[in-house]
């Protein structure tokens, strides 16, 4: 087969794959099946298009083929199910509407919000929401989804084939939820997206580009979501704070693949095209937002914050102090509590950062968390308590799994003490 | 991966003609398109080149030389900067570009991939920095 009609069908899949998915499933009521259906149609394509040539609109003849094999099974299924009723059984579930086929896709956008409610589940586990959100709507195979998650790709595969049992065991029904569930449910979908964006954000350089490419397919999925969700500001919330971390891509790693920490990073090496579309999203939730704004709303603001600082010493750190105290609220956890104390010492001073890291040291998810003593040794440090200092720094190197961080504490805690500057 | 897609300037786009309400449907159709499937960075077009001006260096002389300038079927008249999976994605995304000349001439859209900090990575060392201060300033004509 020539390489180049495979891969110009592999770049039609990654097109066409989540509205052919989405569209079949509205038919048929079943997600799996509904992805099955598309696959055999993909089969389809690797068989002629090679000897014939993509064709023309080359997501109209997969629709066409693949709702052609959607009737075929429909059609299958009213026969058997006829059959049972001439049986005397009753039917409880209501068939298919074979009218739906001749509607061409009118409402293709809602058919696709549908899908990403359904990838997105609670019936299901975190991993399969995740895989089965790449798989269905952001196109990738099991292979790039095992390569991005660093699993074997049996276990991914499994993974979906599992989801779409639950999913179809659970009667999962494909519609967008309403009223009150449509909160719960959002942030279900919010929560996925985020996650994928993280787990690329996370990777790092010795990794396969499959990984650090996981932020793009989790900004890609999110700029659909807000197409396809324009009232939530969350969402816009979403987007806006991942443009923004995104944007600092370049500037977060040196050149041995060292991370970078905001106070060091060269900004001018921020994409500006991110952040701008980011500060867009940002206008865009914040013009919608009626009452309190959600955590992806303040997070994208606290990011904002940054991104709009030309020097680190030009950070508003009594803004971003107050978006960390409003977020605490919204969202409590101790992370966001630490984070919080490290913008009070920077807007205040280091007593007022350190009187509510005290107050944290009581949580128990922070007993084994190396950024809370790094942060107090820190803070003590530029107090002049040095003895306290490199007692927390020799605290968070025992705590810390990054051999560089460990090294750097240690370092810290060895050195002879030095006067703070700005804090005299 | 980014990539931008230049589109090349007509004897129409040159004499400033606006485009027809048919071709501006069309077109905004496309780029919804895009948008919906989170493709679109940013997207520009450019007035005519006689609103524009070319900046000439050679050795220690620069000139600067008002539009418009001849050879139109080489001149930018817009661009799209768009983030796909690979240059076939993007690729299959602007076979679907919806315009043609009038008349069926021919024409074409050129697709440049744009250089990211992954391009340079670890093997970004200090000597490649200094061999791309070097180009730049060969560009500045010093």
């Amino acid at each position: 087969m020539p390489t180049d009609t495979h891969r110009a069908i592999e770049a039609v899949w990654r097109i066409e794959a989540p509205r052919l998915i989405a569209g079949l499933a509205r038919l048929v009521r079943d997600v799996g099946v509904a992805e099955e259906l598309a696959q055999d149609a993909l089969v389809a394509a690797l068989e002629q298009w090679p000897a014939e040539g993509v064709p023309d609109n080359p997501g109209a003849w997969l629709t066409t083929t693949a709702r052609r094999r959607a009737i075929d099974r429909i059609r299958r299924e009213q026969t058997f199910r006829r059959k049972v009723e001439e049986a005397g059984r009753e039917l409880e579930e209501s068939s298919p509407d074979i009218g739906a086929l001749v509607a061409e896709d009118d409402g293709i956008g809602d058919d696709l919000l549908r899908l990403v409610f359904v990838a997105c589940h609670p019936v299901l586990p975190t991993p399969a929401r995740t895989a089965l959100t790449l798989r269905l709507l952001g196109g990738l195979t099991t292979d790039e989804i095992a390569r991005a998650f660093l699993v074997p790709e049996p276990t991914v595969a499994q993974r979906i084939v599992r989801a779409k049992r639950t999913l179809a065991q659970a009667r999962v029904p494909f519609e967008v939820p309403r009223g009150a569930e449509l909160t719960a449910r959002l942030s279900s979908v919010l929560e996925v997206v985020y996650l994928i964006f993280n787990e690329g954000y996370a990777a790092t350089a010795g990794d396969d580009w499959m990984r650090p490419e996981l932020c793009a397919d989790a900004l890609r999925l999110g700029r659909v979501l807000a197409r396809l969700a324009p009232r939530e500001p969350e969402v816009h919330g979403l987007v806006a704070l991942m443009e923004i971390q995104a944007s600092r891509t370049a500037a977060r790693t040196g050149p041995g693949g060292e991370p970078i920490l905001l106070a060091e990073q060269n900004r001018a090496r921020w994409d500006q095209l991110l952040i701008r579309r980011g500060l867009a999203a940002l206008r865009r939730a914040e013009d919608l937002i009626e009452g309190d704004p959600g955590p992806y709303v303040l997070q994208a603001a606290i990011a904002a914050g940054h991104a709009r600082a030309r020097r680190f010493a030009d950070t508003d750190w009594v803004r971003i102090a107050r978006l960390y105290e409003h977020l605490a609220r919204v969202a409590p956890s101790p992370v966001v509590e630490l984070n919080r104390a490290v913008a009070l010492s920077m807007a205040y001073g280091p007593e007022a950062g350190l009187a509510l890291l005290d107050q944290l040291t009581a949580f128990p998810v922070l007993r084994d968390y190396h950024l809370l003593p790094s942060v107090r040794g820190d803070l003590l440090a530029q107090l002049g308590r040095h003895a306290e200092a490199r007692a927390e720094f020799v605290r968070a190197a025992a705590l810390t799994r990054n051999e560089r961080e460990r090294t750097l504490l240690l370092a810290r805690a060895a050195a002879p003490p030095e006067p703070a500057p700005g804090h005299p | 991966m980014r990539f931008m897609v230049i589109t090349k300037a007509t004897a129409a786009s040159e004499a400033g003609e606006p485009p027809t309400t048919e071709d501006f449907e069309t077109i905004g159709a496309f780029i919804q398109e895009l948008v919906d499937a989170g493709v679109l960075l940013a997207a520009d077009g450019l007035q005519p080149s006689a609103e524009g001006a070319r900046i000439y260096f050679d050795g220690g002389k620069t000139t600067v030389v008002d539009g418009p300038f001849t050879e139109t079927k080489e001149l930018i008249a817009g661009y799209y900067l768009v983030e796909t999976k690979s240059l076939e994605e993007c690729v299959e995304w602007f076979r679907r570009y919806p315009i043609r000349q009038a008349g069926g001439a021919p024409a074409n859209l050129e697709i440049r991939r744009v250089f990211q900090a992954e391009d340079f990575g670890e093997e970004f060392t200090a000597e490649q920095r200094d061999a791309v201060q070097r180009r730049e300033a060969t560009v500045a004509g010093n």
